[in-house]
């Protein structure tokens, strides 16, 4: 339930991450500042009010919420599907931080050579600077995945705690704690998300590893 | 068929303005002190960088006109771009980054099996750009510049950045590349023993501005112009092996007129080459001297006398049938033997100081 919610979570998050960084890293437009303040604004927000903001866009009232159940019959909050959302939205800072380090990282050299070698702006980010940016790339997604499990505050606001539904691994633990005797499920619970965090963590070391020696770093 | 290249540009720091019109096919060598813009030229022509003011023309093909507001974009302007450090695509294989090009340009002359065998790189085509050593990178960047079909290319001191050993390994390629492309090249070198090996056209650039352009042979022997003041100054000139003469070890090369005996040379009869004349070799003289080990005592005519105070010496410009010779005397000789422009003197040269370089 929590993997899957996180999965989701990173699977739409990154590709639009990685959007975003090249946007800000590449383009100079106005508004520029604006946009990457309001990308990182999660992370400086309490988790509550993030959760709360995302309660008033998406609600089944909200400017967002209304049109999405309207057209496409799509109900976000109390939903599996909203703490992804809550999710996406809570990593998403950390994703383009990630992949925007990692564009910067990419030697405009290749991107120059690539160009006079006839490869147009969509190529030379498809063939080259993406590929080049894959070790970074990956970190964010895994790092924001990891991030996802541990998501507390903008689900519960948002998609509320139910159980099979939104309730991720941290809200059962949390749910599990406030039960007279619960202590034991709480600590199985926190096992399990210590074995995936560290799974995570040392899966995106070798990864990395492998990326930048078939890249010959 | 020419190549002509006009561009202004105002940097912070300096103002460039520049033009010169060469030959195509041939090899241009940009010559001049760091700074002075040599790079700039590069980048102008590849499109990477739009100067304030710019008309580059090839063979009739506008790249850039300021007047009527063409410019190319890079991807569009086929000028293939040989870098400093190569700026192989790491995470492809030798034969993904040589195609790379290829791919993309409409099929041309330029065929990859050719391009492999002419630049020996044959065996790296499996091999990660990480593990080819410096002067393979380099071969590879080549091949990748010419598999995309170019109209021109450009090398930006494709050997600044290797060790003599390696220079001395990848310049042979670059002598063999030169007669087999019929191509348009323009390279940005420090290194006069490039510039000997392989211009054909040369132009010196100084603080934003073209002091010289023209065959490399006629730029070199200008008295007035800075070749002629390094220490290493020297005549370039333009040879036919005319005869050998085994039994007395010796090779006759003939430079449109004007003879010079060689130790002998393993090379045809009729066969081109170019030698390299030191100044600081040639003696002057007014009668042919008798009773002497020296082969050589050609004619010429004196076109240029240039003063140089720093070293108490003179650098005398002698005019031949085709091309010149520069001797560096001091003053002192040019009293005693009257030299003036016009007037006629013989140039006395060791067979020994003349230097042979690679047949073309």
């Amino acid at each position: 339930m929590t993997l899957v919610v996180a999965a989701r979570a990173v699977g739409f998050g990154l590709p639009l991450a990685v959007v975003m960084a090249w946007l800000l890293t590449r383009y100079r437009f106005p508004g520029r500042s604006l946009l990457s303040a309001l990308v990182h604004l999660p992370l400086a927000l309490p988790p509550v009010v993030t959760g709360w903001l995302l309660l008033i866009l998406f609600g089944i009232r909200g400017p967002i919420g209304s049109l999405l159940l309207h057209w496409f019959d799509i109900r976000l909050v109390f939903t599996t599907a909203g703490a992804s959302l809550a999710c996406a939205v809570m990593t998403f800072p950390v994703m383009v931080r990630a992949v925007r380090l990692s564009l910067e990282a990419v030697d405009p050299g290749m991107e120059q050579a690539a160009r006079t070698l006839g490869a147009g702006r969509l190529d030379r980010l498809i063939n080259v600077t993406l590929p080049l940016a894959s070790p970074g790339i990956l970190v964010g997604g895994i790092v924001g995945y990891a991030t996802c499990l541990g998501e507390f505050g903008a689900v519960i606001t948002f998609a509320a705690n139910i159980p099979g539904q939104t309730q991720t691994l941290p809200l059962a633990i949390y749910a599990a704690l406030q039960v007279p005797g619960g202590e034991t499920k709480a600590a199985e619970l926190s096992m399990v998300s210590l074995t995936l965090a560290l799974i995570g963590l040392l899966l995106s070391e070798w990864v990395s590893k492998r990326l930048n020696v078939a890249l010959g770093r | 068929m020419s190549l002509s290249v006009r561009l202004r540009h105002k940097f912070p720091s300096v103002q460039m303005d520049m033009a010169f019109e060469v030959p195509s096919p041939g090899v241009t060598v940009l010559f001049g002190p760091s700074g002075a813009g040599k790079s700039t030229v590069i980048l102008a022509a590849a499109g990477l960088l739009r100067p304030d003011e710019c008309r580059i023309e090839i063979d009739g093909l506008l790249l850039a006109d300021a007047a009527t507001g063409v410019w190319l974009p890079p991807e569009r302007r086929r000028a293939g771009l040989v870098f400093q450090d190569a700026k192989l695509f790491p995470h492809m294989s030798v034969a993904t980054n040589l195609r790379f090009g290829m791919r993309r340009a409409p099929p041309g002359t330029v065929q990859f099996g050719d391009v492999v065998e002419l630049l020996g790189i044959a065996g790296l085509l499996d091999r990660r750009p990480h593990t080819l050593s410096g002067g393979e990178r380099q071969r590879v960047a080549i091949g990748r510049a010419l598999l995309a079909q170019p109209h021109l290319l450009l090398m930006d001191e494709p050997l600044a950045s290797l060790d003599a050993e390696r220079k001395a390994e990848i310049l042979p390629y670059l002598t063999r590349l030169k007669t087999a492309l019929r191509l348009p090249v323009l390279y940005v070198t420090h290194s006069l023993d490039e510039v000997t090996r392989l211009a054909d056209s040369l132009v010196l650039i100084d603080a934003g501005h073209v002091i010289g352009f023209g065959p490399v042979a006629e730029v070199a022997t200008r008295a007035d112009l800075p070749l002629a003041r390094r220490d290493d100054a020297a005549a370039l000139l333009h040879c036919r092996v005319a005869k050998h003469d085994p039994a007395r070890e010796l090779t006759l090369l003939d430079a449109g007129g004007s003879r010079f005996w060689v130790p002998l040379l393993d090379a045809a009869l009729g066969s081109e080459c170019r030698i390299r004349i030191p100044a600081r070799e040639v003696i002057l003289a007014g009668r042919a001297p008798e009773a002497i080990s020296l082969h050589n005592v050609v004619p010429g005519t004196v076109q240029q006398i240039a003063g140089d105070p720093t070293r108490r010496a003179v650098m005398v410009e002698i005019a031949l049938p085709d091309g010149a010779l520069l001797a560096r005397v001091t003053p002192d000789a040019v009293a005693r033997l009257a030299l003036s422009p016009g007037r006629p003197v013989l140039a006395l040269i060791k067979s020994t100081s003349i230097e042979v370089l690679a047949s073309q």
